[in-house]
């Protein structure tokens, strides 16, 4: 363990540069770069907004924020997990060429999609601002549902970057799988709308105890119970240990099937 | 100075391709050979108990025929694939040279990737930006540096590749067949580098079909044959044995 450490250490450079050139490579030749990582949520939102505010009518308060900070985690977990699952596929030339970690690529991938959520974090600022939500103290906790969510992210990235080498399926499948993910994750609709009999299934989904979380200490100014720290901090170690076990098994093997 | 332990210590090394379950890209087809039992089909030995050592600053050259295991035996050494049985040790840094920029980003530029080329090879970028102009000027791109390498002509590719591997003396060398890009004069260059290196102590693995260019770099050789080792010594009596099975 204490050796995996140090070999991890070693490749730190190489962490940084990857998740460098993901960054640029991202917004090369758009004109607007990195405007976009705040651009987009907002627009999304816009659309959104507008979508359920006059179609299907919700009774939140502060439907903009409320829809904001659950998409913007989503986004986040949805985009990482995607790009870590091709991860080893597209660095196959390298992964063939030279000795190098290949738990480097999801992780880098991963918190290449942080960084550019890091950057649309403005965006829900702006939108507190524009509907004069009420600012509490809590909303210095937000570090916490955000690490949280980051490991875990890197743990599901890693599975499915093992396993996309494998077997191709896998990214089909996950397309369709977040899909029916997402709308299992009260992003736009608020939990009370769900029958009561669909409700367990939902709250044992990670994503509703992060985006949870975060909205409580944001839009509520409540801190969670200790119950529900520990069910984030136990889902994402979970999460990271898993990844790293399937990862190590079969990243030995790797190369003789990119 | 005692005998010393010799910085490339191959024992034993067998690599066992599957072929079957190479072509095994979906669940479906994994299961249908799972069951009929073809997963452990065609077995293709690319190594056989291939045992070898290295001392520190010699130069060995690989020969043999297309699909000897040559290449196989290199990206083992080079820690790139894990030999089936056998251990290898490798007592030192290596600079590989296999497949020349096969690490680029083509939508990155020239500047961009050596930065991370070097962070491949394990350099801070600290340490890069010390480097940059050598190897810059080594690989003669000054006009292209901010061009994105997808723009770039194979030549140049290499160019660049070789001049980033090369740029850090490293304790061994791992060459395979490259020095067959590049125009004339750029060869000369490589190979007046790498002769360089060897002097300073590096030691040196080639690949190569060309005898000439095996006959100037290199005193030791090893001959392979669909995956065993047939023979190991001076350069002129492996060409010869190999040779002599070729006219066979």
């Amino acid at each position: 363990m204490k050796q995996a450490w140090q070999h991890f250490l070693q490749y730190k450079p190489l962490l940084k540069e990857l998740v460098r050139r993901d960054l640029k490579v991202k917004y090369r030749r758009s004109f607007l770069g990195y405007v976009w990582s705040l651009l987009n949520p907002l627009l999304m939102m816009c659309v959104m907004t507008l979508v359920f505010s006059y179609m299907f009518r919700f009774d939140i308060p502060n439907y903009p924020l409320y829809l904001i900070t659950g998409q913007t985690l989503w986004t986040f977990f949805n985009e990482s997990t995607n790009m870590s699952m091709y991860s080893v596929l597209q660095n196959g030339a390298l992964i063939k060429k030279v000795y190098i970690p290949k738990f480097i690529f999801p992780i880098s991938r991963v918190l290449s999609s942080f960084v550019t959520m890091s950057f649309s974090l403005a965006a829900i600022v702006i939108v507190m601002i524009f509907t004069k939500a009420t600012l509490y103290w809590t909303i210095l906790l937000f570090p916490v549902p955000l690490f949280f969510l980051l490991l875990f992210a890197m743990g599901i990235g890693m599975v499915l970057s093992a396993l996309s080498v494998y077997f191709r399926d896998i990214t089909h499948l996950y397309g369709v799988l977040t899909l029916a993910w997402m709308y299992m994750t009260p992003i736009f609709y608020p939990v009370s709308s769900l029958p009561a009999e669909v409700l367990p299934i939902i709250q044992g989904n990670p994503m509703y105890s992060y985006i949870t979380f975060f909205r409580d200490i944001v839009l509520y100014g409540t801190v969670p119970e200790p119950i529900m720290w520990l069910q984030c901090a136990a889902v994402s170690i979970l999460a990271l240990a898993l990844g790293l076990a399937v990862f190590r098994k079969m990243q030995r093997n790797f190369i003789l099937y990119i | 100075m005692k005998k010393e332990t010799p910085i490339i210590e191959v024992k034993n090394v067998s690599m066992r391709f599957n072929l079957a379950t190479e072509k095994t890209d979906t669940i479906k087809e994994y299961f249908v050979k799972l069951l009929k039992r073809q997963l452990m089909f065609n077995e293709f030995y690319a190594l056989k108990d291939v045992s070898l050592t290295v001392n520190r600053g010699e130069a060995v050259a690989l020969i043999g025929a297309n699909g000897s295991g040559k290449s196989t035996l290199l990206k083992c050494i080079a820690g790139v694939l894990y030999p089936t049985t056998g251990t290898i040790e490798v007592r030192g840094s290596i600079a590989p040279l296999i497949e020349l920029g096969a690490g680029f980003d083509p939508d990155l530029t020239a500047r961009e990737n050596i930065y991370l080329n070097g962070a491949v090879l394990g350099h801070e970028r600290k340490f890069m930006d010390e480097h940059f102009q050598s190897i810059v000027d080594f690989a003669e791109l000054w006009e292209f540096i901010d061009v994105p390498v997808k723009n770039f002509s194979s030549g140049m590719v290499a160019r660049l590749g070789f001049s980033i591997a090369t740029e850090v003396s490293a304790d061994i060398l791992v060459v395979d067949e490259i020095l067959s890009v590049g125009d004339f004069r750029f060869q000369q260059k490589c190979k007046e580098r790498m002769a360089n290196m060897m002097k300073g102590g590096t030691t040196l693995l080639f690949v190569s079909h060309s005898e000439e260019q095996v006959k100037e770099l290199c005193q030791k050789a090893v001959w392979l044959e669909h995956g065993v080792l047939q023979f190991s010594g001076s350069v002129d009596a492996a060409f010869e044995q190999y040779r002599e099975h070729a006219d066979l």
